[in-house]
């Protein structure tokens, strides 16, 4: 079973799950264009269709490069040790300043170009916060 | 029920409990943790409170809508109000209580602790969705404030009466705006939860042995990504329609505005399943811990799951057969075979009840009752799924009665999720008796609402119209509506006491209330700041269960597997671990 899980590839099913999805409505899309010949419902279907295969080629050609994670085997052995799992950030305000600058573009689209800027502006200012807050990391 | 009750603190007590979880990490309290916290279990909260109070609203507005058809030539509201009333209800329904409710709310708070992860995999992500989300949410309810009113033109905007000429003022332009920053707060959640699920799951969690909650919440996930940009680019062709003099869903200037239907739709048929596959999969985390039972055919309800979901991609334009330019065979078909996968779930929700130790706990009861009432909405959903009747019932309340059907058992749902997972979110119990009082006002009051809708539609009465003439057949019928709509809302209110009464008169949950089977009540109510101190070994779908009555492996060094609770051993679990 060792032995198995050594040589088990990872992020197969995540890859396959994908590109199931890019096939079944690849399969669609086509049967639509022949049975209907409508635009804007196969480009809709099409680009679906490419939802799935792009990242799921992109996964299944790391599945074919990379032993499995430990979420993928079926027996995995506990760890010897504590390991760090990611990189998770404290509390931020960032987040919020840039969701208020986008609400004052979107109400600037309606009540006008004055507030449009002002967005633009807090948009700018917390992109720059985020990326300074960024290099700061953390981990667990 | 009485031995909870017998344990039951103080507010104080549960209060110093709760301390003890957060002093092991700083976080700032109140306002500055709201505005300021990644934790995904702040920010699921944070979204379950907003939605509930959206639906709060949606809901009022709906008793007004259902007072001014109680009786013929009544004159409430004005045809105006009316036209915003309607709309603004299906909006904040739909695009600002439901889905964020789900995959906002209780897919923040759960999916992480069902994958054993310490937070989601973009935390500064997920609070910049949320704060899109509630910007977007007040900036479409503050339209009722403007010159002219909010938003009139029904939730899925028709070309062209959503145009500038047919809808004019700010308030249908902060509909759109609003729509455009829910939007992309929807899909930057689905991004996170799909990074989740791939990248963050515990040791030995395959894919196979997700939750099936989990699973939906990735599939829903997916429909999110393919459905969300879609209605996100209409809104912007929308908005230059009504701004810059393009005229994309205008005939006059060479437009097509059926085009805007099968942008909508490509959006707003998945988007039914983005709504309703959450909800499956918090019925099918609810009833096999109520039976007692292992679910039965996990795999079978994983890919009748996705088997929902890649047809969902096929179906848009069944909303439109009455248009006359969309293909009636293909999308017929395709509603149909939707069905099949649908019937698989169902058999395999009854087929895990069968024969198992059922407690009708108010989770159980909720599940229950989401299982009939969506049942009556899907059966009357193959009807319209035959042209020949959908032509004869499109737009009357026949049309009305079957979604409500459906996003009523969503409801019922919902509420089961909270009563489910509401200890471990607080570490406090809410009540049985009032949840029972509230389950059964909410559930005799959605069919006493919905059932007289069906019959109105069949007699004629075409949805959204003010009001009718007397002696038509309609009063009584609409009568009853109104009475099962209050009905609703008193089961809300019971609702909102519960909530109040766990608050001020708690009863401490502790970890595994309900005897679970997932990561989730493996950790602390609520748990503390990422979630795990430990994990177990995970060695099957039910990995807490396998902890708690001993399969062999799944035990972590220094945690007993083989003494479980008194409360539990009995023949149930002993035959359940041995099958």
């Amino acid at each position: 079973m060792q032995q198995d899980n050594m040589t088990k590839p990872g992020m197969r099913i995540e890859a396959l799950f994908l590109l199931s999805i890019a096939l079944f409505v690849a399969v669609i899309t086509v049967v639509y264009w022949f049975e209907s010949y409508e635009n804007s419902g196969t480009v809709m279907l099409l680009a679906a269709s490419l939802l799935g295969l792009v990242p799921g080629t992109y996964y299944y050609w790391w599945s074919r490069r990379m032993l499995g994670r430990p979420e993928d085997l079926d027996q995995p052995e506990p760890a010897k040790k504590e390991v760090v799992i990611g990189a998770f950030p404290n509390g931020s305000i960032w987040p919020f300043v840039f969701a208020m600058g986008c609400a004052s573009i979107a109400l600037g689209l309606v009540f006008g170009l004055w507030l449009l800027a002002l967005g633009v502006i807090v948009v700018i200012s917390a992109t720059a916060g985020f990326t300074a807050e960024s290099r700061r990391g953390g981990s667990v | 029920m009485t031995t909870l009750e017998e344990k039951a603190l103080t507010s104080q007590e549960v209060s110093a409990e709760l301390t003890d979880v957060k002093s092991r990490h700083f976080e700032p309290s109140g306002l500055l943790n709201w505005l300021t916290s990644t934790d995904h279990k702040m920010i699921g909260k944070s979204y379950l409170i907003t939605s509930f109070m959206f639906m709060l609203l949606g809901g009022a507005l709906a008793l007004v809508i259902r007072l001014q058809l109680a009786s013929p030539n009544n004159s409430l509201v004005t045809l105006h109000q009316y036209n915003e009333l309607f709309t603004m209800h299906g909006s904040i329904m739909i695009y600002l209580f439901v889905g964020p409710f789900a995959f906002g709310g209780l897919a923040n708070y759960i999916v992480p602790l069902q994958v054993g992860a310490p937070d989601m995999a973009f935390p500064r992500l997920n609070l910049l969705s949320y704060w899109l989300y509630l910007s977007g949410g007040l900036i479409m309810v503050l339209g009722f404030f403007v010159t002219g009113g909010a938003a009139d033109f029904g939730w899925v905007a028709y070309a062209p009466l959503s145009n500038a000429v047919n809808s004019p003022g700010a308030g249908p332009d902060m509909w759109i705006v609003a729509l455009l920053l829910t939007g992309f707060s929807a899909i930057f959640t689905g991004v996170n939860i799909i990074a989740t699920v791939f990248y963050l799951r515990a040791p030995g969690l395959t894919m196979f042995r997700l939750p099936i909650f989990t699973w939906n919440m990735v599939v829903v996930a997916i429909l999110i990504l393919i459905a969300f940009p879609v209605l996100t680019s209409a809104l912007v062709m929308l908005y230059a329609d009504r701004h810059f003099g393009t005229h994309i869903f205008e005939v006059q200037g060479g437009g097509v505005p059926v085009l805007w239907q099968n942008l909508f739709w490509f959006f707003g048929h998945p988007e039914v399943y983005i709504l309703a596959l959450p909800f499956f999969g918090v019925v099918t985390e609810i009833i096999p811990v109520f039976s007692r039972k292992p679910l039965f055919g996990y795999k079978g309800m994983l890919f009748a799951t996705l088997a929902i979901a890649a047809l969902s991609t096929g179906v848009w334009a069944h909303h439109m057969f009455t248009t006359g330019v969309v293909l009636l065979p293909f999308f017929s078909l395709m509603t149909y075979l939707i069905s099949v996968p649908t019937g698989v779930k169902f058999f395999n929700w009854i087929a895990t009840m069968w024969r198992g130790h059922i407690r009708f706990d108010t989770p159980m009861l909720y599940a229950v009752g989401f299982l009939i009432t969506f049942l009556g909405g899907g059966l009357s959903g193959m009807l319209l799924a035959a042209p020949p009747l959908d032509f004869f019932e499109h737009d009357t309340y026949f049309v009305v009665a079957h979604f409500h059907n459906v996003v009523m058992a969503l409801f019922l749902a919902a509420v089961g999720a909270l009563v489910y997972w509401y200890p471990k979110m607080t570490g406090r119990m809410m009540r049985e008796g009032i949840g029972k009082i509230s389950f059964w006002f909410m559930f005799i009051g959605a069919n006493v609402t919905f059932i007289p809708q069906y019959i109105l539609g069949l007699r004629g009465m075409p949805r959204r119209i003010v009001t009718y003439p007397p002696g038509i057949g309609w009063h009584f019928l609409n009568e009853l509506s109104t009475i099962g709509s209050f009905m609703i809302a008193v089961g809300a209110l019971f609702l909102v006491i519960n909530f109040w009464v766990s608050w001020r008169k708690p009863i401490p949950a502790g970890n595994d209330p309900w005897d679970g089977h997932t990561l989730e009540w493996y950790t602390t109510s609520p748990p503390p700041h990422h979630n795990f101190d430990r994990l177990p070994i995970v060695r099957s779908e039910r990995p807490v269960w396998d902890v708690k009555y001993g399969l062999e492996g799944a035990a972590i060094p220094g945690h007993s597997n083989s003494n479980p609770p008194s409360s539990v051993k009995d023949k149930d679990h002993a035959d359940n671990a041995a099958g």
